[in-house]
């Protein structure tokens, strides 16, 4: 080995652990130098641009929408971009079918710019302003259109995954256009009746030249195929992490009516006390909510009911209240406060109030020293989100932070909103899907129960003064 | 009415609550293992002969049994390798062989037989028959006798016309099958062509509309498509998506532990402690060894703890922290030696050698919560192609486990020791292990199973297989 060669020996760089985070990260004179990867969802180094195809009425835009939820959710930044909106911005009343029929001129005309316009936002989403995810909603029917696109996708260095919907059923297909047609902008001065047989006609426009992705011509292509609203997939050529994590969770969704319950846990000895965390019993007010929670169960009359609970103590005294076989997930478990386990606010306020503030301060990447934070609650909570698509009626007895996470999911709420929340005791949250997102019912059992619920306080500084920090805190006994 | 509601107690192994004294298991209502599926699943392969189902069975099975759901495969050939003790040629397998026939129908009904009794009997959930079944008519057999017991079937069919591909496939798994001991290469390439002739004629591949009321994934061409049909429930969707990222490409896996740390010296578990000097030392001779393997495209993944990030660190490549790669929370035991374990919870000292898998610590996890932790990294491990992965003693045991199908009881006590890298090169059916100590000195951290497991031991009794610390 010659001697101008010398083996580079890297002289290992000394570790700091991030106060927010509790993340190892080398450092520099005591700062943190460049980032090291930490473990992210999408485990690709480009930006993927998912495009739907199929006619109209066939569940792209609630696949695009459910898909777009549920990526932002586990912390990969996806945004969908509709083309049916910048039509409508562009062509500002609907005023027939005609508009799509093959052979207007004008209105092709516009589609088209629509579609350049909305690709001109997909790059600008995905190679300025950091987006890892982009979801091209539109028909994209002809083998043409979707050439175009992948010329775009190539120039700019994205990964191309199409998503078809294949559907041939008439009462779906009606269904659908009930549901999510009637209500849209395009119909809101048409009667029932007129809005559908307009519709329908503005499918025919797109069914001549319809070119549904081939097994041979699309060969090189990488796609899933869904047919039957998922009776039936053909997936072509998956090409990393971030698509095969999308083909799973295609491959779980389904569209039978059906709810969801989530509520916590009846009150426990530690809530009464203003303890977070541990591993306590119901007090006699919890006993009582597990209580009305089985007669409230028992009048809702839910067919095949699941009950799951976590494996800690308060959620399954709840469950045993309710007479019926549950299942106890160690996921649902509630989130790890790690050293400040059953200690209450004021306790962590004086042991700990540098990381109380840091918690105020970024409360959903905060992970107790030696425990959890939401980030990593909600990627423990995955395979449940992915088990209760696969369900029909669950109930789910939970805790707050767990709760939290949940319905974040289901109610497409930020990771700032997250964390903050209302989910108080003895309240049932009915959730029901319907059209594009979810219906929410609130339910008060009507057994009182301390509040549990700490906003974010003014002063986040760590040199706030004590009463500063602990402003926000919840009464207890 | 109101419902007697029944004081709780948590188990003492398995930390779980249930109602009662914990005595009466069959009444309980909470299950806490995940639910995959009501009831048994037969998953049925179909394909031509060398199109890698029995690639596709053992490596499922391997996979399910670790997840912790009871898989058996039942290899049609070994049946019939029992009844024709010696094997001709491929004239066996010509179609309009009646006596072979006959003999393969018996050999299926006894397989058939065998099943029912690996689900009734032996709580088995899951059973792969493995064999060609490139028949409507024998998969008619199949799913009537299912029927008939009330199994759930799920088909999975391999695809494959890639020549190449197949003559792989002979070479690397058929030309040492006992069928062809007696063989030479090239004649016995030769009759296994002519035997999957024989089947090519009567094969009725599954068809999208004929078939499209049964549960089936067709796999083509070793993965670049597949055609998914009618997932029933949990445990199908979690096959079908293991099977979706499975690839064949050769590569290895590079299993190591971070070197000796602070607390490996002392001889406390757990903790989050950095390199000690020898791990330091481990660290640059990892560095060494890793260049001196010249592996393409290597990743490295690394726990969120110090000591697994310093080991990296001194590698000068990129590697990503992952939490599931975490040592297993020993709980209120965090931090303590064995002999202080011994002297604060003797009990729960007694219980873990009792069943080192299911045990859970006070407050911490057990082997068998790793085990559902590691899942998602054992998923993405199958995805990847070269990586190097740098973690800890009961997590090295799970992924070791996975790899090389290792039963839950013997899991826990695999040999990790510090400073030595294992590679895992898959082969044939399974895989190649080399063992690679780095001539760095370590402490020993590995605890056998002492004689005395019963809660009524002397310390003496417990602390008899401790290794040696400071």
């Amino acid at each position: 080995m010659s001697s101008t060669e010398d083996v580079i020996m890297a002289i290992p760089r000394e570790l700091t652990q991030n106060p927010l985070r509790k993340i190892w990260m080398p450092c520099k004179n005591g700062l943190p130098e460049k980032h090291i990867s930490q473990k992210r969802v999408c485990m690709t180094n480009c930006p993927t641009l998912i495009v739907t195809v199929g006619l109209p009425a066939r569940g792209k835009t609630y696949i695009s929408k459910k898909l777009t939820r549920y990526l932002n959710w586990i912390g990969v930044p996806t945004k969908e971009f509709n083309v049916g909106q910048y039509r409508r911005e562009c062509v500002k009343i609907y005023k027939s079918f005609e508009f799509f029929r093959p052979d207007n001129e004008e209105g092709l005309k516009i589609r088209k710019q629509c579609a350049l316009a909305a690709l001109n936002d997909v790059r600008q989403y995905l190679s300025v302003e950091g987006g890892q995810v982009a979801v091209f909603d539109a028909t994209n029917t002809t083998r043409e259109r979707r050439a175009t696109i992948v010329r775009f996708a190539e120039q700019n260095g994205y990964k191309v995954f199409f998503v078809e919907s294949v559907c041939e059923d008439p009462n779906v297909i009606a269904e659908n256009i009930v549901q999510v047609k009637l209500g849209s902008p395009d119909y809101t001065d048409c009667n029932t009746e007129e809005a559908i047989q307009d519709f329908m006609k503005r499918i025919k426009c797109y069914e001549n030249s319809y070119q549904p992705l081939d097994e041979n011509l699309d060969r090189e292509l990488s796609y899933i195929k869904i047919m039957n609203v998922g009776q039936r997939y053909l997936v072509n050529r998956v090409l990393d992490h971030i698509q095969s994590r999308i083909v799973y969770y295609l491959m779980n969704i389904h569209i039978t009516p059906r709810s969801i319950y989530l509520c916590r846990h009846g009150e426990s000895d530690f809530n009464v006390r203003g303890c977070i965390g541990g591993d306590t019993g119901l007090s006699p007010r919890g006993k009582e909510f597990a209580q009305c929670l089985g007669r409230f169960i028992q009048d809702q009359n839910i067919k095949d009911l699941k009950v799951w609970t976590s494996q800690m103590k308060r959620t399954i005294q709840t469950a045993e209240a309710l007479g019926v076989p549950y299942e106890q997930w160690k996921a649902l478990n509630e989130i790890d406060a790690g050293v400040c386990e059953e200690m209450m606010y004021e306790e962590i306020q004086e042991h700990y109030p540098l990381e109380f503030a840091l918690r105020d301060q970024d409360k959903y990447r905060y992970r107790y020293p030696k425990g959890e934070s939401y980030e990593d609650l909600v990627q423990r909570l995955e395979p449940v989100i992915m088990e209760l698509e696969r369900q029909e009626n669950v109930l789910v007895i939970c805790h707050q932070a767990v709760m939290r996470c949940l319905l974040a999911y289901f109610l497409d709420k930020s990771a700032e909103e997250l964390p903050y929340l209302k989910c108080p005791l003895h309240t049932v949250l009915k959730l029901t899907p319907v059209a594009y997102g979810c219906k929410v019912e609130s339910i008060y059992l009507n057994v009182e129960a301390v509040n549990t619920h700490r906003d974010k306080p003014e002063n986040v500084d760590i040199s706030r003064l004590p009463e500063e920090a602990l402003l926000t805190v919840p009464a207890h006994y | 009415m109101s419902m007697e509601q029944k004081e709780l107690t948590q188990t003492p192994l398995l930390k779980i609550w249930v109602p009662g004294m914990g005595s009466s298991l069959g009444q309980r209502r909470g299950s806490s293992r995940p639910q995959f599926t009501n009831c048994p699943t037969m998953i049925v392969m179909v394909g031509l002969p060398a199109r890698g189902k029995t690639y596709i069975s053992k490596k499922l099975t391997r996979y399910l049994n670790w997840i912790g759901v009871p898989t058996q495969v039942f290899n049609l050939g070994q049946y019939r390798r029992e009844v024709v003790q010696t094997y001709k040629n491929y004239e066996f397998f010509r179609p309009d062989n009646e006596e072979a026939m006959k003999i393969r129908r018996a050999c299926a009904s006894n397989a058939l037989k065998d099943i029912a009794n690996y689900f009734t009997k032996e709580q088995g959930q899951v059973a792969v028959f493995d064999a060609t079944n490139t028949t409507r008519e024998r998969r008619g057999v199949i799913i009537s006798f299912a029927k008939e017991k009330g199994y759930k079937v799920f088909f999975i069919e391999s695809v494959c016309d890639d020549p190449e591909i197949i003559e792989e496939n002979i070479m690397q798994v058929k030309l040492s099958s006992p069928d062809y001991e007696n063989y030479d290469k090239e004649e016995a390439l030769v009759d296994f062509l002519k035997r999957i002739d024989c089947y090519k004629m009567s094969y009725v591949p599954l068809d999208e509309e004929k078939d499209r009321h049964l549960s089936f994934i067709k796999i083509f061409n070793v993965g670049s498509r597949y055609l998914v049909n009618r997932v029933q429930d949990h445990i199908q969707s979690r096959i079908v998506y293991y099977l979706m990222n499975i690839h064949v490409t050769p590569r290895s896996i590079y299993l190591s532990r971070h070197g000796e740390s602070e607390l490996n010296l002392l001889g406390r578990i757990g903790g989050d402690t950095g390199l000690s000097s020898q791990g330091q030392k481990y660290a640059k001779a990892l560095a060494e060894f890793i260049r001196g393997q010249s592996i393409k495209d290597l990743k490295v993944w690394t726990s969120h703890m110090k000591r697994t990030i310093q080991t990296a660190e001194a590698l000068g490549v990129p590697y990503e922290q992952w939490k599931a790669l975490n040592e297993i929370d020993a709980g209120v035991c965090e931090e303590l030696t064995y002999e202080e374990i011994q002297a604060t919870h003797p009990e729960e000292f007694a219980l873990r050698d009792q069943d080192k898998y299911r045990y859970r610590y006070p407050k911490g996890e057990s082997y068998e919560d790793l085990v559902h932790r590691l899942e998602p990294v054992i998923m993405e491990l199958e995805r990847q192609e070269n990586v190097l992965v740098i973690c800890h003693q009961a997590v090295m045991r799970c992924l070791l486990a996975y790899f090389l199908d290792k039963t839950a009881d013997d899991l826990p006590y695999l040999k990790c020791p510090l400073h030595t890298v294992l590679k895992l090169t898959p082969l044939a059916y399974g895989c190649k292990v080399e063992s690679f100590y780095l001539n760095i000195q370590a402490v020993n951290t590995h605890r056998d199973r002492p004689t005395n497991v019963n809660v009524a031991r002397k310390p003496e009794e417990a602390l008899q297989t401790v290794p040696e610390h400071l």
